[in-house]
């Protein structure tokens, strides 16, 4: 994937880019996604894969004037315009898919594919959504993984941890990314998506982790009670990061779509 | 010097087992261990000792707002100075603060903080604080990176209601108002003293000199570990070229005074221990939420307070907390000595004097707050004899101001009512 900038009316958005096949727009969740994601990576192999940076997201300047659901929605609408695309296949995950339903709920003719991977957005007082805002670094990995072991492994990439440099680059990282997340996700993440939901006419395959103890699968029936027409694709022995334990199994599911 | 007499009002009740047993002092504490049968006494109290505190010279009386927090049991510190506006004379009705980005709208500061002015007689210091992010995200839900943003607003709003003669429509991005017309408006012109406490954010410097108001920083760590933070707000009052009156800056610090440095320790050890043992005992998950403070602040490497130091407070001893500074106790000699170094290391002319800690019982901090007031204080007074004329930073009361309980023992009767005001129809 090659790492590139689009100018917007508000700051410049940086994109990764790579593969070819029919183009599909992938929106990454809070914890933001890297060039070598294997999910990006698989769909490479059949898909002319965009996906754009939240501002504030990796190299990226935060964005002031992005403050909330529908700057996000719009912002990422113009994104999708500014790259050249029509009726891409729009793929989400965890706030990407958040974001995307609000996409094709907002503007539903221009959507007619859409995958959401445990989009957040919906919210049910019997399943509380975990505070991601409150999670200290080393909860995440039992919070997001199916395997904790091998998702810690995965998460801290051979860094040192220990390492004040790292850290200190950690936290501004962590502001940056999570700042902007926020500003959607802060303190209950969910912004009035049930109301919309129905105006979705996409063909949408919706794909869920087993094990997701973020966004327990509860959450993946609410959707697709709400998105007429809608398939759930259910992955075992995966969590909230289904798309890095089992990226080939969610490509496939995402494939159905055309 | 400025000495304002300070209570956190922590709940004096919580377990020895706390740490063991609980993640957190503050958002998520345990609710059994709140008994509101003995708050009734501990509210009563705490009271007591603020209005006390008036009786011995102090300058001014200090409260603060926290949200579920087990050492801070005042939500509504404009509650509390409204008893301490009645029951006190002569101090400064310190509120240090209201938390603005929480109120919604918020001209009802701008409303409560004029009627503790009017009612004071002109004694109130504002204080505004953005609000930790325990408070501020976690408790009351704001979200992090655009608190500021909010914060600003509510500021610019409730200064221009305390300073404009005539209803105005407020468009903001917070604040949608159609005729803003507070009524009553503050005694104090163009209006109270504002006092900002700040955690070391470098906007906040700049916002307090663009506006002269008085730069707080309200740390537990004591002054030494303060001196790098105020030497960078010194320095950019300097960049900024305005003058540095001390009065410009005030600092809490932690202060207990006995006979002697051996019985200080002896009688205010165990309540130091509680205080830093369990009342700071903060799950790291809520001392800063993402985005809450800006990347240049991160950057220029100031953690939270509350994030632990390194190895924890329970492993300090009573030595090292006075060594140290995060305390300073002793005999009246050696607080004096080491006062000194404090007003005179960090500049400040504004001191919040934290004078009741942690589970202290009242006659302790009776005799504490005693002897700082008569054997301490007075010889702190003239620190700074070349700022002794600047009263920008403190409050400009009313002359002749009235107390509570002026009502005549007896109502009058008809025939009294008779003489005062005729019988002429």
């Amino acid at each position: 994937m090659e790492l590139k900038t689009l100018q917007t009316r508000h700051v410049p958005v940086r994109y990764y880019e790579g593969g070819s096949g029919p183009p599909l727009v992938f929106l990454h969740g809070a914890g933001g996604v890297t060039g070598e994601d294997p999910l990006l990576v698989e769909l490479a192999k059949s898909h002319h894969v965009y996906a754009p940076l939240i501002p504030g997201y990796g190299d990226s300047e935060e964005c002031g004037e992005i403050r909330d659901m529908l700057d996000f929605t719009l912002h990422t609408w113009d994104v999708v315009a500014g790259l050249g695309l029509t009726d891409p296949i729009l793929v989400g995950h965890s706030m990407g898919g958040m974001i995307a339903a609000e996409m094709a709920a907002v503007q539903p003719n221009d959507v007619s594919r859409l995958a959401l991977i445990c989009p957040a957005g919906l919210w049910n007082d019997d399943h509380p959504i975990a505070d991601l805002f409150a999670t200290m670094p080393y909860e995440m990995p039992a919070l997001l993984f199916h395997d904790a072991a091998a998702g810690a492994a995965m998460l801290t990439a051979g860094r040192n941890v220990e390492d004040p440099g790292f850290l200190q680059a950690y936290l501004v990282t962590n502001a940056r990314q999570l700042g902007m997340a926020g500003r959607i996700l802060f303190p209950v993440p969910e912004r009035g998506l049930s109301q919309r939901l129905h105006r979705i006419r996409a063909r949408t395959v919706l794909i869920w982790g087993d094990s997701d103890r973020l966004i327990p699968p509860v959450y993946a029936h609410a959707f697709k009670k709400g998105v007429a027409g809608s398939e759930l694709v259910s992955i075992p022995e995966a969590g909230h990061m289904v798309t890095l334990e089992k990226p080939a199994v969610v490509a496939e599911a995402i494939r159905r779509l055309g | 010097m400025k000495f304002t007499w300070f209570n956190l009002m922590p709940w004096p009740y919580l377990p020895d087992d706390f740490r063991e047993k609980n993640r957190s002092v503050w958002v998520d504490i345990d609710q059994k261990l709140f008994d509101p049968d003995k708050s009734h006494e501990v509210y009563n109290t705490y009271m007591d000792l603020l209005e006390y505190a008036d009786t011995l010279g102090f300058d001014g009386v200090g409260v603060n707002e926290h949200h579920q927090n087990g050492y801070g049991i005042m939500p509504s510190p404009n509650i509390i100075a409204a008893g301490l506006a009645r029951r006190t004379k002569d101090a400064a009705i310190v509120v240090l603060g209201n938390s603005i980005a929480l109120y919604n709208p918020p001209i009802r500061v701008a409303e409560e903080f004029a009627m503790l002015d009017c009612i004071s007689g002109g004694r109130l210091v504002a204080g505004f604080p953005v609000g930790t992010s325990m408070d501020t995200n976690y408790c009351y839900g704001q979200i992090p990176s655009l608190t500021r943003e909010k914060y600003q607003e509510a500021h610019d709003l409730i200064i221009k209601s305390w300073t404009t003669r005539e209803p105005f429509a407020w468009n903001g991005r917070y604040n949608k108002l159609r005729h803003v017309n507070i009524w009553p408006r503050p005694i104090q012109q163009a209006h109270p003293p504002v006092h900002i406490p700040g955690g070391g954010s470098v906007e906040t410097y700049d916002f307090c000199i663009d506006n002269t108001y008085s730069y707080s920083y309200l740390s537990f760590s004591g002054y030494l570990r303060a001196q790098a933070l105020m030497n960078g707000y010194w320095q950019r009052v300097e960049e900024r070229g305005v003058d540095k009156s001390p009065y410009r800056a005030g600092f809490a610090q932690t202060i207990l005074v006995a006979e002697t440095d051996e019985e200080a320790e002896r009688l205010y050890s165990k309540h130091v221990s509680y205080f830093y043992n369990r009342c700071l005992h903060v799950h790291p998950g809520f001392a800063d939420a993402p985005g809450y403070r800006t990347i240049k602040t991160i950057q220029t490497g100031a953690l939270s307070q509350y994030a632990p130091p390194t190895g924890g407070y329970t492993q300090l001893t009573w030595k090292e907390l006075t060594e140290q500074g995060h305390v300073i106790a002793g005999s009246p000699e050696t607080v004096r000595q080491r006062m000194e170094d404090l007003i005179k290391g960090l500049n400040v002319g504004n001191i919040f004097c934290l004078m009741h800690v942690g589970d202290m019982p009242a006659d302790k901090c009776m005799y504490s707050t005693k002897l700082f007031a008569e054997k301490v204080m007075p010889k702190l007074r003239n620190m700074f004899p070349d700022w002794e004329d600047d009263n920008r930073f403190w409050t400009k009361p009313l002359a002749k101001r009235v107390t509570s309980g002026r009502l005549p023992a007896q109502a009058p009767t008809s025939a009294d009512l008779a003489r005062t005001y005729g019988v002429e129809a």
